[in-house]
């Protein structure tokens, strides 16, 4: 327990020994966090350790169980999101909650439109015009939403805020949806917020966006507060060590896979508008994984490659030039493609675990007529190689814990038997014990001499699984790395262009 | 692991195999509807009377079956009531243009069939296409197409009546009137097309496809499936079965107007509703929507026969049974 920086000021918004229930699961205990104006406290923790919770309680869409949430020192008066936003805290959740058919000026005002009994446009959009002019932003009042990039958006929820005189700010990662460009025009208005006063939590798994920001921060570990650190008082290896609580290494299987012919050739392969000319090989029982930020268009190749999205250039399997141009296809040339969407392009949350594994290979399962029994046979095989936990057999797969989802739609991938298998962010949102259980999964079909695509935002998920790693940056290949040369430093250092070369594109545009 | 070897084998609980509740509702409706048709009237059960109403269910009920798959995929038809009137026009005119050149009989009968099930075939794949490759919502579509067809017919018809010749009315009458074991023709084709909609919604990847394209389109997408040929066979199957429908109907009248067929598109959407099919798709039930028709032309026989309220208020009555369905699926759904 380190103290914080200089302990002048009083804290604006304060958990005292807060715990949380639900049922009888105690999830938060004892609870103890505190906002200060004009810093940035950064919550870190891993998925479950009760972020989210914190960040409910503090924002009044929950009450604590026990404690005390205080904002100046006295009980927070407010029970609800709505009045706490009156309070001046203010919560900029993940989805946005943006209209996204009204414009810039209608979503500010929404709500507390200004006039009697018409409008009073003029003020609106001169109110909103301010507030953007005050974050230096360029985008103009009369833009409707949806035409927006996702950094205006969130631009568009930060002069929301402001204009709602937030005093505390909760952020619950902004920057998971933002190109690195994107982030860069984020932190500086972050920055500025803090500059004027303003108490901002932030959320992040990007640690180095941690040790950037951060006044302070506090590593949540299954409900607990597990340290608290000042700036520059927890490197980024400490802080990913306090989070899991254990040597990461631990949850890898070993790295010893035997690569052999190659399976996969990729040639000079673009999909509009982002990726450009992308080559590279893939070999029989070998992992690659393929790092780079959000955006940088990794899912973009994946889908383009089968057949999601319009692409050009070269597919070539065991040397062969092959035409894919549908998901179909690409499962004829035995490439299967394992969504990052697990709820919305994966798995058909209201339907049960038999209609959805069987999904995209029904026509095995007879001519004319289904075969219901050879369905539920191959279902009874995936729960036992797959370990499926479901209480139900015929229960909705959406009631099923993300892992177990996650593990229905590795069943429902591997069903159709495909040599090259493209898993797109293999363990998001999925707790620690299932992970090493699909990281075993994964180092299986290599070991079983099929070929793995890993695509993840997760540094030690990449470093811990892949033989060789492909770094993709603004729709390019930025580097490869092999054997001894795959580290977190060469990665990350790839990953934001930080030892680009003369040759490469510029990192900042 | 004990879990898991318990659950090996393939045993659906009790629960599973008996229908739902949703599916059991409009059941329960329609055995109370008989109950209540049967006191009221005692005509009401007569071999006449049944026969009559089936045979009147029968052209909304082949329609209804198309449309359970194209609702389930997530579609809808507003066009199948106007594509009737069309195809009706059309098939009548055909006949009568072959007349001088077949003369009266089976092969210009059979001729008359086919323009009827090409016509459909045409008038649903087109519905399809400007879905599925233009990319136009399904609502806005067949809202097109319902006006060009009802415009169409009442053009050919030069907004009176078109006639098929009396002779080969004479000839093609029984199609409608006399039947197989004393079952009427209809009757015996709409059972066949609800049984073959029934098989091909359970038992198929058709079947199946629809609810996972109705479900989530996305994820069928991502699952290898063909949405768009999917897509277009639903509305290429209503079309056929549009025709179908007319077939069955020209025998009875004879004639076609623009007038014909008016309002079926929302009886058959109607009766897909109350018969537990979702309206966003994902879930079809064939047999909910021969429940559904059977419901809605009991309603009206009753009506008629019983004397109780003025037939007038049918509509009146419809329209509160199919926001009932809706509000008690829905509650059925945010229980669950």
């Amino acid at each position: 327990m380190s103290a914080a920086p200089e302990r002048a000021a009083a804290p604006v918004l304060e958990l005292v020994d807060v715990r949380k229930s639900f049922g009888p699961i105690e999830i938060l205990h004892g609870i103890d966090f505190a906002l200060h104006a004009g810093e940035v406290h950064a919550l870190i923790g891993e998925n479950g350790a009760g972020k989210s919770t914190i960040m409910k309680i503090l924002g009044g869409f929950l009450a604590p169980s026990s404690g005390a949430v205080r904002l100046d020192g006295a009980p927070a008066p407010y029970a609800s999101g709505a009045q706490a936003e009156a309070s001046g805290v203010v919560v900029i959740h993940q989805e946005f909650n943006l209209a996204p058919d009204l414009t810039v000026t209608e979503n500010i005002w929404l709500g507390r439109e200004k006039g009697g009994l018409f409008l009073d446009h003029r003020a609106m959009r001169a109110g909103t015009q301010a507030l953007l002019d005050e974050l230096g932003s360029t985008i103009r009042p009369e833009a409707r939403i949806r035409d927006l990039p996702v950094s205006d958006r969130q631009m568009v929820e930060i002069a929301k805020a402001l204009s709602r005189q937030a005093r505390v700010l909760i952020m619950d990662e902004p920057s998971a949806v933002l190109t690195h460009r994107e982030v860069e025009v984020l932190f500086r208005q972050i920055e500025r917020l803090r500059a004027q006063g303003v108490a901002l939590l932030y959320t992040s798994h990007r640690l180095e966006e941690i040790t950037r920001l951060a006044d302070r921060v506090t590593v949540l570990r299954d409900g607990a507060v597990v340290r608290k650190a000042g700036r520059g008082e927890l490197t980024e290896d400490g802080m990913a060590t306090a989070m899991v609580g254990r040597k990461l290494e631990d949850i890898y299987p070993p790295r010893r896979h035997q690569a052999g012919t190659v399976a996969l050739e990729v040639r000079g392969f673009s999909v509009p508008p982002l990726v450009k000319d992308v080559s590279f090989t893939l070999r029989r029982g070998e992992v690659l994984g393929i790092s780079g930020l959000v955006g940088s268009g990794r899912t973009e190749l994946a889908e383009g490659l089968v057949g999601l999205r319009p692409a050009t250039g070269e597919i070539l399997r065991h040397g062969i030039p092959v035409a894919i141009g549908s998901v179909r296809d690409a499962a004829a040339s035995g490439i299967a493609y394992l969504t990052e969407d697990r709820k919305e392009r994966g798995l058909l949350l209201d339907k049960s675990l038999t209609e959805n594994l069987t999904l995209s290979t029904l026509a095995r399962f007879g001519a004319l007529f289904i075969d219901g029994r050879r369905e539920e046979a191959a279902l009874s095989r995936a729960i036992a190689e797959f370990d499926i936990r479901a209480p139900r057999r015929d229960m909705k797969v959406g009631n099923l814990s993300g892992g177990n989802q996650q593990k229905l739609l590795l069943a429902k991938t591997m069903l159709g038997d495909p040599e090259v298998v493209i898993i797109d962010e293999p363990t998001r949102g999925i707790d620690v014990g299932t992970k090493s259980q699909i990281y075993a999964f994964i180092d299986a079909l290599a070991a079983e001499g099929r070929s793995v695509i890993v695509i993840s935002s997760d540094m030690p998920e990449i470093l811990g699984l892949s033989d060789r790693v492909l770094v993709m940056r603004h729709g390019r290949i930025a580097g490869e790395l092999e054997g001894a040369r795959v580290t977190e430093t060469d990665v990350v250092r790839l990953v934001m262009g930080t030892n680009e070369q003369p040759t490469g594109s510029a990192s900042h545009v | 692991m004990s879990d898991l070897t318990r659950s090996d084998a393939p045993r659906p609980s009790v629960a599973a195999r008996l229908p739902g509740l949703s599916a059991l509702g409009p059941l329960l409706a329609l055995i109370l509807l008989v109950a209540l048709g049967a006191t009221l009237n005692e005509n009401f059960l007569s071999a006449g009377n049944i026969t009559n109403v089936l045979a009147r269910s029968a052209f909304i009920g082949m329609i209804a079956v198309g449309m359970t798959f194209v609702i389930t995929s997530g579609g809808l038809d507003l066009s199948v009531g106007s594509m009737a009137a069309f195809i009706a026009g059309v098939m009548i005119l055909g006949m009568n243009a072959l007349l001088p050149s077949m003369g009266v009989g089976l092969p210009l009968v059979l001729a008359g069939m086919g323009i009827a099930l090409g016509v459909g075939l045409l008038a649903g794949l087109g519905n399809g296409l400007l879905v599925t490759k233009a990319r136009i919502e399904p609502f806005i579509v067949t809202l097109g197409t319902m006006g060009i067809f009802r415009s169409l017919v009442t053009w050919l018809a030069d907004g009176g009546t078109i006639s098929l010749d009396f002779g080969v009315r004479q000839f093609y009458r029984p199609v409608y009137y006399s039947g197989l074991f004393g079952i009427a023709w209809p009757i015996i084709v709409f059972a066949i097309v609800a049984v073959a909609g029934q098989i091909a919604m359970r038992h198929t990847r058709f079947g199946r496809y629809c609810e996972a394209i109705g479900s989530n389109d996305k994820v069928a997408l991502y699952s290898a499936v063909n949405v768009e040929r999917i897509r277009l066979m639903t509305y290429v199957l209503l079309g056929l079965l549009v025709g179908l429908a007319t077939i069955m109907y020209v025998p009875r009248l004879g004639s076609a107007s623009g007038s014909t067929g008016m309002l079926w598109e929302l009886e058959a959407i109607a009766a897909v509703i109350i018969g537990g099919t979702a309206l966003k798709g994902g879930y079809g039930r064939v047999w909910g929507t021969v429940i559904g028709v059977l419901i809605l032309s009991l309603i009206d026989n009753i009506l008629i026969l019983a004397d109780l309220v003025s037939p007038y208020l049918n509509g009146t009555i419809q329209g509160v049974i199919i926001v009932l369905a809706v509000v008690l699926q829905r509650g059925k759904s945010s229980s669950a």
